[in-house]
């Protein structure tokens, strides 16, 4: 069936593939791409790969390599800061809580079950099919940030609510004080686990931070909750939370700062356009709410200035980091560029 | 990288002989896939219409690109094959169309059609001995042409270690018994997390529908015992399938055998399974970088490092708790 000249065989193959393999296939697949012209027969017949890495860049027209997420902004990134505001409000409730502050634990349990109940929804409304959320729960996968994170969830929530049910109907005391304390056991996973949902992705710049995104997160979840615990404590009783607004800020600033040097050029998105905007209104908010919380944070009113300050700040963390992604996913120099560095040197 | 690889035995990064296997199919056939060689690609997009045609894909706007013949501009939801278009000011090793009919007087032979019946047109032209009429073949001085066409037919690579498949929390995504990745769209509840895990930019979420979509590599038509549509319907056969291990023996004897005829830009793309992915199911023979054709030029599945992420975020929460902990302790009540 296969004949050697180079003249391409009737194009409509016949072979069948069974369980077994293809069987009958014909292999007329032989055109060589100017052999027939045989006039410069092996001038330059060395069989060597010429596959010396450039330097330069090219692309498809432009065209991004990767599909970029279709996540809603609002829905995932305010999925990223509410589970974050949760998880660490579940600390302060649960530490407010023993050390006899309820005028602190009060509010951070609110603040939690508020936040997640919140976030839930707004993880199953960017869903294509929200009917079908409770197929998150067919399987456990740990290769899945997100079907672990669904199943934290499906642990965290009903504590939280249930602490915050407690509190609002002052009755079943110990229930309440159980489920908070439960609450905080789950709650840091709940506000870092959201890094990982986003670094195990093909992202560049979500991705090549997934030593240090978590930390981030997790600085900027200490930030949020405490600022809402500043907003709505007695400032008597919130000096923790003061305390803890410094060294989430503290935690935050730096974990994306050593991120940032790390990335190399996926760290680019970062200082561009709108993510640059925002997550340089949340450097300053984060700080300075941060500042303002130590210095004066005795003040009622300058305490909900500080605690508005380091919420928008949290806010502005997570949009930047998240539209910072998109870019980097839709210009297929982030794509291409590392990999080809990491072509150059590993040869 | 390999200490990775040697505690997850594989399961994540690395090669993988046993695919099917792995994925808990005993007594799997063979692993199938495509080697797709782009040197004899003419672009006439068959395989993305028969694709379309074969898997009831909805129309997906006819709009003009502008920048090439390529108006599908790249896989998605809607498009599960895709052939790109490149146009180059540079020379293609060797490329001589071969098909000069100079000798051949072509009214002569028109006015015998249908009086000869051994003859119905003309006949092939023999090689041609020496260099071709330079009006028909515009050959630089160094017998090099000075402008090239780049075709290739991309699709959904089947990768060895997916991370559509990896990441997706409803386990919608499977391995079939054949190697394959495929959506269960009765499964699948949109959350788009399979998306941007792509190392390829493949699969994409239909936005009227709310589900993921891409190629299916003709799931039902392997279960019948049929080859993909895709493939079925390449005039070329620049789009070849069958197991695995044989496509890439092919591939290799191919591209020797390109390389022999002066082609030296001929290069295998994803045909290792040392490679990021741990070698895809889907493979190309290239003229010229991956990147150019839209290709990303080293892929790595994104969950090689996810015990790394793991353990980050674990040392990453009870950090958070411990500054909890930090703030309450300094000044108890
Ligand atoms: S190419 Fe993309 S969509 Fe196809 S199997 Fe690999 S990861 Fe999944
Ligand atoms: S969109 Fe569907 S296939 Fe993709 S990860 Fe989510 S459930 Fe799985
Ligand atoms: S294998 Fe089937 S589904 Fe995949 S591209 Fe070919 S025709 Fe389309």
């Amino acid at each position: 069936m296969s004949e050697p000249d180079n003249r391409q065989e009737a194009a409509m193959s016949e072979s069948d593939v069974g369980r077994d393999g293809v069987r009958g296939a014909r292999p007329g697949r032989e055109a060589v791409t100017g052999a027939r012209a045989g006039r410069r027969g092996g001038r330059r017949g060395r069989g060597e790969r010429p596959m010396v890495p450039e330097a330069e860049f090219s692309s498809y027209y432009g065209t991004p390599v990767l599909n970029k997420p279709t996540w809603k902004p609002l829905d995932i990134a305010g999925y990223l800061y509410l589970g974050g505001l949760a998880g660490a409000s579940s600390l302060l409730a649960a530490g407010g809580m023993l050390t006899g502050r309820p005028g602190l634990a009060a509010p951070a349990r609110l603040g939690a079950a508020g936040a997640i109940s919140l976030s839930l929804a707004a993880l199953v409304h960017d869903l294509g099919r929200p009917a079908r959320f409770l197929n998150m729960l067919r399987v456990f996968k740990p290769t899945s940030p997100m079907s672990v994170g669904s199943w934290l969830l499906v642990g965290y929530a009903p504590l939280a609510l249930t602490a915050a049910a407690t509190e609002v109907a002052g009755r079943y005391r110990l229930l309440g004080s159980a489920a908070t304390l439960a609450s905080a056991v789950l709650g840091p996973a709940v506000a870092t686990y959201t890094a990982v949902l986003l670094s195990d992705t093909a992202v560049p710049s979500w991705h090549e931070g997934y030593r240090e995104l978590p930390f981030v997160f997790a600085g900027s979840a200490a930030t949020a909750a405490s600022g809402l615990a500043l907003a709505a404590a007695p400032p008597g009783q919130a000096g923790p939370a003061r305390r803890l607004a410094v060294l989430g800020a503290a935690l935050e600033l730096g974990a994306f700062r050593a991120m940032k040097r790390r990335m190399g050029l996926a760290a680019e998105p970062f200082d561009r356009g709108g993510p640059r905007v925002l997550l340089r209104v949340s450097e300053l908010l984060t700080a300075g709410g941060a500042a303002l919380a130590v210095s004066r944070g005795r003040d009622r009113r300058l305490a909900v200035a500080a605690g508005a300050a380091l919420l928008t700040g949290s806010a502005a963390l997570r949009f930047g980091v998240f539209h910072a992604g998109v870019a980097s996913a839709e210009d297929p120099r982030y794509t291409v560029v590392p990999q080809r560095e990491r072509l150059a040197r590993d040869g | 990288m390999r200490d990775a690889e040697d505690r997850h035995g594989n399961a994540l990064y690395g090669p993988q002989p046993d695919v099917s296997g792995a994925s808990g199919y005993p007594d799997a056939p063979p692993r199938v896939g495509f080697f797709t060689d782009t040197s004899v690609c003419i672009g006439c997009k068959a395989c993305e219409v028969a694709c379309k045609e074969w898997n009831a894909i909805p129309e997906d706007g006819l709009e003009l690109t502008g920048m090439s013949y390529d108006n599908t501009r790249g896989l998605g939801a809607d498009t599960w094959r895709h052939v790109a278009f490149i146009e180059q000011r540079k020379p293609l090793g060797g490329q001589e169309p071969g098909v000069a009919h100079d000798d051949v007087d072509v009214f002569a032979a028109a006015s015998r059609l249908g009086t000869d019946t051994s003859s119905p047109g003309p006949v092939p032209a023999p090689a041609p001995a020496q260099a071709p009429d330079p009006r028909i073949s515009p050959v630089s001085p160094d017998g090099r042409t000075e402008l090239r066409w780049l075709m290739s037919s991309d699709v959904c690579k089947h990768c060895t270690h997916a991370a559509c498949l990896d990441v997706c929390p409803t386990g919608a995504l499977f391995r079939t018994e054949f190697g394959t990745v495929v959506v269960q769209e009765d499964v699948c509840n949109g959350c788009g997390y399979c998306v941007p895990a792509c190392p390829y930019g493949v699969i994409d979420q239909r936005e009227e529908d709310g589900r993921v979509w891409k190629c299916t590599l003709c799931y039902d038509r392997l279960g019948a015992g049929m080859e993909p549509a895709c493939a079925k319907s390449c005039p070329t056969e620049s789009i070849q399938f069958g197991p695995l291990e044989e496509l890439r023996e092919r591939a290799r004897g191919r591209v020797a055998q390109l390389h022999a005829a002066g082609v030296t830009d001929a290069r295998l793309y994803g045909d290792s399974p040392d490679d990021g992915v741990g070698g895809a199911g889907a493979f190309f023979l290239l003229l010229d970088e991956p990147e150019v054709y839209g290709l990303p030029p080293d892929p790595v599945v994104t969950t090689r490092d996810l015990p790394g992420m793991w353990r980050h975020a674990a040392v990453a929460a009870v950090s958070l708790a411990a500054l909890a902990l930090g703030s309450f302790a300094r000044r108890p009540r």
